[in-house]
């Protein structure tokens, strides 16, 4: 393999590796403060896809005005499904909401095939971001495949720094070990969920966005198979944290692609890699790489 | 002038009837302790005040310094609680963990957006505590039981709330620590703050005690002044060890 090839593989590992990871951070954000497996995010990623396709193709808005408008779409979504979903069921036995999760993901995909047809539908990519740059020694890039990982480390980056230098990430973070004693410190617990809930369904948003540009197409399940590999990714990383599941997301990411880049005939399997792996975290490092055993309370 | 008084009060758990008619009167700058064995239904009282346990039937009425006016705690959600200058410090400490020592102060100070005003509000905590300065970078979870409950006192603290609750302070606290406890607690009180105490350690608890009340199975017992129920031959019986 020369050096080209494996340039172009490894920026593709890369760009697959962060949106992976910008998913994953949704399901850790949720899962960290509420113990639930929100199911639905791979459907929420997959709206902001639609959403931005119907902004940009259907109603011909400017891409960077589409692109605001699908976030913005797409985190109402999300709120929603908190509000209605998941937030009467706060008080009920944890399996509960579990179930509702999956309801709501089911309740979406079939929503999105009734309303937006099950037929794939083209997405027309900018040509800005596909005109490829040429770099010394014949290597050639296209905009969008280092787009898309800078566009997701700047984000982390972002939401790294508003957990840990925000009134709002500092509840978030306490609510997630504490909640009672976090109320009794005067915070809404609700509003942070919410917040929580917001801020998953705006990645989500983006990387769906992404998506949709890298693989030009979007359908009603296109949320189900990134939605559970970024689930794996943010289970490699250790659920629960930021770092973890953006890391998770690129190990899966290099996974994935560098092993069919190297073993070509392998390529059937490598969603089968993806779950092999998830079966070998859960049965020797059940808290993944980053994820600390919570603590019993003292 | 009045400041908290409780009438009647009632909690349930369940079929368990945890609090009977209770009924207990805080004056503004005060101590009263509520005193009484294990079960007794003392960390009820100071929960259903603080709104983390619903209460079924009596009534709540806190006036506050601020304003003056008399409103009713029943039905308030706790996190509304610090906002009309209530605070507690919960039994077991309930530190977050993986939080350091300064922003689970600041998480104490949540309410508040007065940057200048909570960074001397810290120190001042600092000062009562030394001991946290020394680990103010450090993890909750690394901290020792005493470190903890004198976070938890700090943290409650940063609300500046009228109303201070602490609840159990001196538990699992070395005898020579459970003194410094209480001392900062009359401390506390003498720069003018309202206290409401719940102990174990009676003794402790009665002797910085201005009004105490003694809880037996949920209702009240007896009450007085501090001194009077230290004096008191069956306090003594039952809660001194005399």
């Amino acid at each position: 393999m020369n050096l080209n090839i494996f340039i172009q593989h490894f920026i593709n590992a890369l760009s697959l590796g962060s949106l992976y990871g910008l998913v994953a951070v949704g399901y850790t954000m949720v899962y960290g403060i509420l113990r639930l497996i929100n199911f639905a995010h791979g459907d929420i990623f997959m709206l902001g896809a639609y959403f931005v396709y119907f902004a940009t193709i259907v109603y011909k808005l400017p891409w960077a005005v589409g692109v605001v408008t699908a976030i913005i779409l797409t985190t109402i979504c999300g709120l929603l499904v908190d509000r209605i979903a998941y937030r009467p069921l706060r008080e009920a036995p944890r399996i509960s909401a579990l179930i509702s999760a999956i309801g709501v993901s089911f309740f979406i995909e079939n929503f999105a095939v009734v309303v937006f047809t099950g037929m794939p539908r083209p997405v027309v990519q900018p040509p800005i971001l596909m005109k490829p740059i040429e770099l010394s020694g014949g290597v050639r890039l296209i905009p969008l495949g280092i787009l898309v990982p800078v566009v997701s480390f700047v984000l982390v980056g972002c939401l790294l720094w508003l957990l840990y230098r925000t009134k709002p990430g500092l509840a978030m973070r306490a609510i997630s070990f504490d909640i009672e004693t976090t109320r009794m410190m005067g915070v809404s617990v609700n509003k942070i969920i919410a917040l929580a809930f917001g801020l998953g369904s705006a990645l989500a948003a983006v990387a769906g966005i992404m998506w949709a540009l890298r693989y030009p197409r979007v359908e009603p399940f296109m949320g189900m198979t990134p939605g559970i590999k970024a689930f794996i990714a943010a289970v490699f990383g250790g659920i629960g944290s930021v770092p973890g599941a953006m890391i998770g997301g690129l190990i899966l990411g290099f996974v994935e692609i560098m092993s069919v880049a190297f073993f070509p005939t392998l390529s059937g399997y490598k969603d089968a890699f993806a779950f092999l792996l998830l079966i070998l975290i859960l049965l020797f490092r059940p808290t993944g790489l980053l994820g600390e055993k919570l603590e019993d309370k003292i | 002038m009045e400041m908290l008084k409780i009438e009647k009060l009632n909690v349930n758990y369940g079929a368990i009837h945890a609090v009977r008619d209770v009924s207990v009167n805080i004056e503004r700058g005060e101590i009263v302790t509520l005193i009484g064995a294990n079960g007794a239904g003392k960390s009820s009282v100071i929960r259903a005040i603080m709104g983390l346990v619903k209460s079924r039937s009596g009534t709540m009425t806190y006036t506050s310094p601020r304003d003056n006016k008399p409103v009713s705690l029943q039905g308030k959600p706790a996190e509304a609680h610090v906002k009309l200058g209530i605070a507690l410090s919960p039994e077991g400490r309930r530190i977050l963990p993986q939080l350091t020592v300064e922003e689970n102060l600041a998480l104490g100070a949540y309410i508040r957006d007065d940057v200048k005003g909570i960074a001397d509000d810290i120190e001042y905590v600092y000062s009562l505590f030394p001991r946290l300065k020394e680990r103010h970078r450090q993890k909750g979870s690394t901290l020792s039981g005493g470190e903890q409950q004198m976070l938890a006192v700090g943290r409650a603290l940063m609300s500046r709330p009228d109303l201070l609750m602490l609840d159990e302070p001196s538990l699992g606290l070395a005898p020579i620590l459970v003194e410094e406890v209480f001392e900062i607690i009359r401390t506390i009180n003498s720069q003018g703050k309202t206290i409401l105490l719940v102990e174990q350690n009676a003794f402790a608890a009665l002797k910085v005690a201005h009004k105490a009340y003694v809880l037996e199975v949920g209702a009240v017992g007896l009450s007085g002044t501090g001194a009077e129920l230290l004096n008191n031959p069956k306090v003594q019986a039952a809660y001194l060890g005399g």
